[in-house]
């Protein structure tokens, strides 16, 4: 299949998921349970990642300012800018196309295999406002939520490393967080954020609504679905960032 | 009434169904049968609207289904009740949550009127403290039993059923056999099952029609299927040795003597 058709068929998922929905309690209840298993469901895992990637961005930091010039206040404004602009939307969001998107492919696929697609189609159901349109809404909530989560840990785990190590005295990371700061950094990386979680849930969606054969193909659309999402999130990063950082 | 005209389906190059016209019987058990790869399933997802035949019409009480709006599609398809072949539970939903699902999507009852009518589903189809168990937790018969449940639980007009014995023991089989007859009966629906059990064609064909190579080759009702003359609709029927003696013994009752091809000391022996 070319990439045309099936972006193509992709537009057409998307398009066939606006319709009125056959019961709004039913939807309602499906977007607070895709909420709850990619919002709460991806928090230990985003937890570990924004603390040990603050550390490791300070400490990294700290080694390469030698410079008796610039103040260590500065290890500080560095993590902050670099943990917002880059290590927090595109970092986390890499990782969740892994465990977010595996997710949402192999359970489609796996319902698409099983029959369930079909049976929820036979009684009338609108399969792609029911299954996919919930899965991308609820990214669409809870990973910017997950994104300023992680970016205030980052900066937290920055400043835990370089605290304990004793680099920098945990006023002087204080003063470095609040020198210089740009509001914008975090609408950028808000627009990110949305972007990635629409990546996110939109083509491992995708992948797993058209799976046909059977427990291979599961595993292959999966993997398929979590690959094309990180090289669509690269791509996209670097558009964003050529647009919005003029 | 559901009546399927001169229907054509094709795969690229490869055509399935090839010009099919029949008409399903109201409130009788319409049993399609085939061998593997005759176009069957095809078929079948073509009348449920799964698949999108290439010409033909599929009507529903005279409305042709495909050229309905997607609001009157959902009408009909309401109206139907479909066992698939595995089953189809949703797997994270117990059994009463699987049954009460169409309920909760369809229906504005309040819980208890919608608990009271799953359990009497549920005891339609003989299941009893099967609730709050998950399908994983269930054998092949009581999951299909679940599925007819959850597919009779809006009272259908229509019930498709797709191999309902498949994976089933020969006993487990005639219990499901006997459930869809006597619900099509009881509810006075038109059922169309998807089949190669002969057994099944015997119990419940009221109306049989056997595809070939995506064809319509023949049709009647489980009484004229065994002296039928088809010489394609016998080679299916009568595939094993054992089949055909038990054809002869029936004949031999019935009429004192035994198929023109075959002779006496083939059967004694």
């Amino acid at each position: 299949m070319t990439l045309f058709t099936e972006f193509g068929r992709y537009l057409l998922m998307i398009k066939g998921m606006f319709s009125k929905p056959e019961n709004w309690k039913m939807y309602w209840k499906e977007l607070m349970h895709q909420c709850n298993e990619i919002g709460f469901g991806s928090l230990g895992i985003v937890v570990i990642i924004s603390v040990f990637m603050g550390a490791v961005s300070a400490l990294q930091t700290a080694y390469q300012l030698v410079s008796p010039v610039i103040p260590l206040s500065a290890i500080a404004t560095i993590v902050r800018d670099t943990v917002i602009l880059e290590f927090a939307p595109t970092l986390v969001c890499i990782v969740l196309a892994g465990v977010v998107g595996s997710k949402i492919a192999s359970e489609l696929g796996n319902m698409r295999v099983s029959e369930q697609i079909d049976a929820l189609e036979i009684m009338g159901i609108n399969t792609k406002a029911y299954l996919v349109l919930p899965k991308i809404l609820a990214a669409l909530i809870m990973i910017p939520l997950l994104v300023i989560f992680s970016a205030a840990l980052g900066i937290y785990g920055g400043r835990l490393a370089v605290t304990t190590s004793g680099i920098v005295a945990a006023n002087m990371y204080d003063k470095g967080l609040l020198e210089n700061f740009q509001p914008y950094n975090v609408f950028f990386a808000l627009v990110k954020a949305y972007t990635f979680s629409f990546i996110i849930s939109s083509i491992p969606a995708y992948y797993g609504y058209h799976v046909q054969g059977g427990a291979l193909e599961i595993g292959r659309s999966s993997t398929k679905s979590v690959v094309v999402s990180c090289v669509s999130i690269l791509f996209a990063d670097y558009v964003l960032a050529a647009l919005l950082l003029q | 009434m559901i009546e399927v005209k001169n229907i054509r389906k094709g795969f690229g190059e490869k055509t399935v169904l090839n010009g099919v016209t029949v008409t399903m019987q109201p409130g009788k058990c319409n049993l399609i049968i085939g061998a593997s790869g005759s176009g069957k399933t095809v078929f079948m997802k073509c009348m449920v609207g799964l698949l999108v035949p290439d010409q033909g019409e599929i009507c529903y009480d005279d409305k042709d289904f495909n050229k309905l709006v997607e609001e009157e599609k959902k009408e009909i398809r309401q109206q139907i009740g479909m066992l698939f072949q595995g089953s189809a539970l949703f797997d994270s939903l117990t059994v009463e949550q699987n049954i009460m699902f169409p309920l909760n999507m369809f229906t504005t009852d309040n819980y208890s009127q919608k608990l009271k009518r799953v359990n009497e589903v549920l005891d339609r189809v003989n299941l009893k403290d099967v609730n709050k168990k998950f399908p994983a937790e269930l054998s092949g018969g009581m999951k299909k039993r679940v599925g007819i449940a959850r597919a009779i639980v809006l009272n259908p007009k229509y019930l498709f059923v797709d191999e309902p014995n498949s994976g089933l023991d020969p006993q487990t089989s005639l219990v499901i056999d006997k459930l869809v007859k006597e619900i099509t009966t009881e509810y006075n629906i038109t059922t169309v099952v998807n089949t190669h059990d002969m057994n099944s064609v015997m119990e419940i064909g009221d109306h049989i029609i056997f595809m070939h190579q995506g064809k319509k080759e023949w049709e009647g009702n489980n009484k004229e299927i065994i002296f039928n003359k088809n010489e394609r609709l016998n080679e299916f029927i009568f595939a094993s040795e054992f089949l055909k003696d038990a054809k002869d013994m029936r004949m031999l009752e019935q009429t004192g003597k035994i198929d023109e091809n075959r002779n006496m000391d083939d059967l004694t022996k």
